[in-house]
């Protein structure tokens, strides 16, 4: 029987269960005199009922089908002659993966004799477990729903039990999000830690010299990689304080019109309108980075630069890549960010204290100077730093607006690269997964984690001290 | 039930009683104030005289504490308020579109329900309105302005030595006539007071009282509460309010033990409310 088949068969005995639990309750209540003599209404007793059958059912299913395909993969090693077994494990992995597909009929390769026996078995095995597995969960819905029904009397406290588990499935829930973010600190971590057995943690951290390209042969010449990484990151700094240059000051100012000055009728327009520009794909940005910005900065301070040179000044020297381009862009991307979380910040603040200050007859910008802004401050902070980390982990505008040169410079004019750009560039295409270059990626992804993790972490504690000032 | 003694509101034609006085400072004309479509206060005219102090009284969503706010303004910040009549502060119009509210709102301060001194040092609540009016040239003529105000409040003793901490750290009583402080420290001719004690315990609320009994010598008050005795305790005048109609005003001892209206002695009583 197929799995769908078989998750339709559990989800249907349990509907079951619960009309019977449910009955069942109901008949009970009759014979006490109404439902009021039961601990729980009938609904409870035949969710109980079902969530009985349905769970430890629905877990068998699930750990069935995570360690099915790896016994029979341990028992078909068995089935192999002597000297194949002891293959190094990728090879052996190779293998079995080709008995799996000539099982599978999903392979041209011509199957030898004793090949096409053990993908026979494998067949014969992957069906067995299959019957088993139909048979076990088939017996075990029906007993499970019979005890289920079984349990459903007037003193049992359903209703609460249902409460219990309803909460396990919300942290449940709940924990999948923590799982998965340890998971991916530990696979970048390991990776991380390969590619610091190869380059040293310090080379890494303190170089000034970035060019991963790593000798694929022997006799290659002039690729002997350097990773340092401080270019990646001054030009990441670089253009998130480009970022943060536009967007703070706009973003804010946008924050206090909207929730002091603004009427409704002004505020019901121009919020959707932010809320658009936050939800344009950056992607999108990145082409009005590269396509627009870039080459209007470029002819502008071509221009500046002609009548700069009448003074012999020198030349300027402009890329068509600059970090002012993504810089700027990625500004506007933020300001939506900056500015919601701002206004939620500002709206936070009592009315009573607006009050209080315009009764001892002060302006509305006065009051938002000397009241709303102080008050208003750290939650403030806490925004432009979440805003900071959005910007030092942000990607595509940056790929497609800035070039790939690690330079250590500090000139917005030039082209500088940032970290994500160089993730990118590191794993786009085929690489072996153990040489530096692509090890590099993680490394430098574990850094910025850990950089916007900490500054996450710090705008979450000032906003939440913020907010307690005041609850 | 006596239900047939209580005139019917709809009744109330004129104000009974005496609601308006000849040394006034503040005078209004039958004012109307409207939330959108809804109207919440009918055709009140009332007189406020020069260091007075005049309680305004009634059942919940009477309308007193809007009556209260359009006296300075306040209503202003909410948006769909619109208040017609005429409403003059010695002589002077104070919805008139040219008249600046900033000004107004210095001369007609107002302390508010709940506590709200501003998250800044207890110095720099009282010297907020000073600042921003330019009172003080120097920083001993704001240290002056804020001994005074604060003494005047009764607060001076008690914060003297912690002029330099948190507002926000006082006590509810201590914070409230912090903010009292902080709204005659602008020097204003009236000052509102919207329900003041609701927040605060018994012994706090003895000593505001008392306190009001001594600012009504430099200054006029209106206070709007929810306490009739502390409407007796306080007040010179007591203006009743029912459902968005001034019933009756009086002089206060008159009101709490022969009043003219039906509708106040069932007020009073506890008949309703």
């Amino acid at each position: 029987m197929s799995l769908s088949a078989l998750f339709v068969l559990i989800m249907l005995g349990a509907t079951v269960t619960y009309m019977l639990g449910r009955s069942r309750s109901l008949a009970l209540a009759n014979n006490l005199g109404g439902i009021r003599h039961l601990h729980s209404l009938p609904l409870y007793y035949g969710a109980q009922a079902a969530l009985w059958c349905l769970i430890p059912c629905l877990a068998l299913l699930a750990i069935w089908v995570a360690f099915d395909d790896s016994i029979i993969r341990q028992i078909a090693i068995q089935y192999l002659p002597e000297d194949k077994q002891n293959l190094a494990p990728q090879e052996l992995s190779l293998l079995l993966n080709t008995i799996e597909n000539i099982a599978g009929g999903v392979t041209s390769l011509k199957a030898t004799p004793e090949m096409q026996a053990i993908a026979d078995r494998v067949v014969s095995l992957q069906r067995l477990s299959s019957i088993l597995l139909s048979a076990i969960v088939l017996s075990s819905l029906v007993l499970l729903s019979g005890w289920g029904w079984s349990k459903v009397k007037p003193e049992y406290r359903a209703r609460n039990s249902v409460e219990k588990t309803f909460m396990i499935f919300l942290l449940g829930c709940s924990t999948l999000a923590i799982f998965t973010t340890v998971g991916i600190v530990f696979s970048v971590l390991f990776e991380s830690i390969r590619f610091f057995e190869i380059i040293p943690l310090t080379d890494f951290l303190l170089g000034t010299q970035w060019s991963p390209q790593t000798a694929i042969r022997s006799d290659q010449v002039g690729s002997s990689g350097a990773f340092g990484a401080i270019p990646l990151f001054t030009g990441t700094m670089l253009i998130s304080f480009i970022a943060m240059v536009i967007a703070v000051p706009t973003g804010l100012m946008t924050a206090i019109y909207l929730s002091e000055y603004a009427n409704n009728k002004v505020r019901v327009v121009v919020k959707p309108m932010l809320e658009v520009l936050a939800g344009i794909p950056t992607v999108v940005y990145g082409f009005f980075a590269a396509l627009t910005v870039a080459p209007m900065i470029k002819n502008a301070l071509h221009g500046l630069e002609l009548s700069l040179l009448s003074f012999s000044i020198g030349p300027l020297d402009v890329s068509g890549e600059s970090a002012l381009a993504a810089g700027l862009v990625m500004g506007v991307m933020i300001i939506p960010f900056v500015s919601s979380l701002s206004d939620d910040v500002i709206n936070a603040v009592p009315q009573s204290l607006r009050d209080g200050s315009y009764g001892l007859g002060s302006t509305q910008s006065e009051t938002v100077k000397k009241v709303i802004l102080p008050a208003a401050l750290p939650g403030i902070v806490g925004a432009i730093l979440l805003a900071v980390s959005r910007a030092i982990g942000e990607t595509m505008i940056v790929v497609m607006a800035v070039g790939t040169a690690a330079r250590l410079t500090a000139n917005p004019l030039e082209s500088v690269t940032t970290v994500t750009v160089q993730m990118t560039t590191l794993l786009i295409g085929d690489h072996e997964f153990d040489s530096a270059k692509t090890l590099a990626a993680f490394a430098l992804g574990l850094v910025l984690f850990v950089i916007t993790l900490g500054l996450n972490f710090f705008a979450l504690r000032i906003v939440k001290k913020y907010r307690e000032q005041y609850d | 039930m006596e239900n047939n003694t209580i005139t019917d509101i709809n009744d109330i034609k004129e104000t009974v009683g005496i609601p308006l006085v000849d040394n006034a400072k503040m005078s209004m004309r039958d004012v109307d104030v409207f939330y959108g479509e809804k109207q919440a206060i009918f055709g009140v005219s009332l007189d406020i005289g020069v260091n007075e102090v005049i309680a305004m009284i009634g059942p919940s969503g009477c309308g007193k504490s809007t009556f209260l706010r359009c006296l300075n303004r306040m209503n202003d910040t909410i948006e769909i308020c619109k208040v017609t009549g005429q409403l003059h502060l010695e002589g002077q119009n104070i919805y008139d579109s040219k008249l600046d509210v900033v000004p107004l709102r210095a001369r007609v301060g107002m302390v508010f329900q709940k506590p709200n001194p501003f998250p800044k040092s207890i110095y720099d609540n009282v010297a907020y309105g000073p600042r921003i009016h330019g009172l003080a040239a120097r920083r001993a003529d704001m240290d002056e302005i804020v001994e005074t105000s604060l003494r005047k409040a009764g607060l001076w003793e008690e914060v003297k030595d912690r002029l330099h901490q948190p507002g926000t750290g006082l006590s509810g009583g201590q914070q409230q006539r912090l903010c009292i402080a902080r709204t005659i420290a602008v020097s204003p001719e009236v000052i509102l007071m919207d329900e003041p004690c609701s927040a605060l315990d018994p012994i706090a609320t003895a000593k505001i009282e008392e306190l009001i009994d001594e600012l009504s010598e430099n200054f006029t008050i209106a206070i709007v509460t929810h306490s009739m005795q502390q409407a007796a305790r306080v007040s010179h005048r007591t203006a009743y309010f029912h459902l968005g109609k001034l019933v009756e005003v009086n002089e206060t001892e008159k009101v709490f033990t022969n009043p003219d209206h039906s509708l106040t002695e069932a007020y009073i009583t506890g008949r309703f409310g």
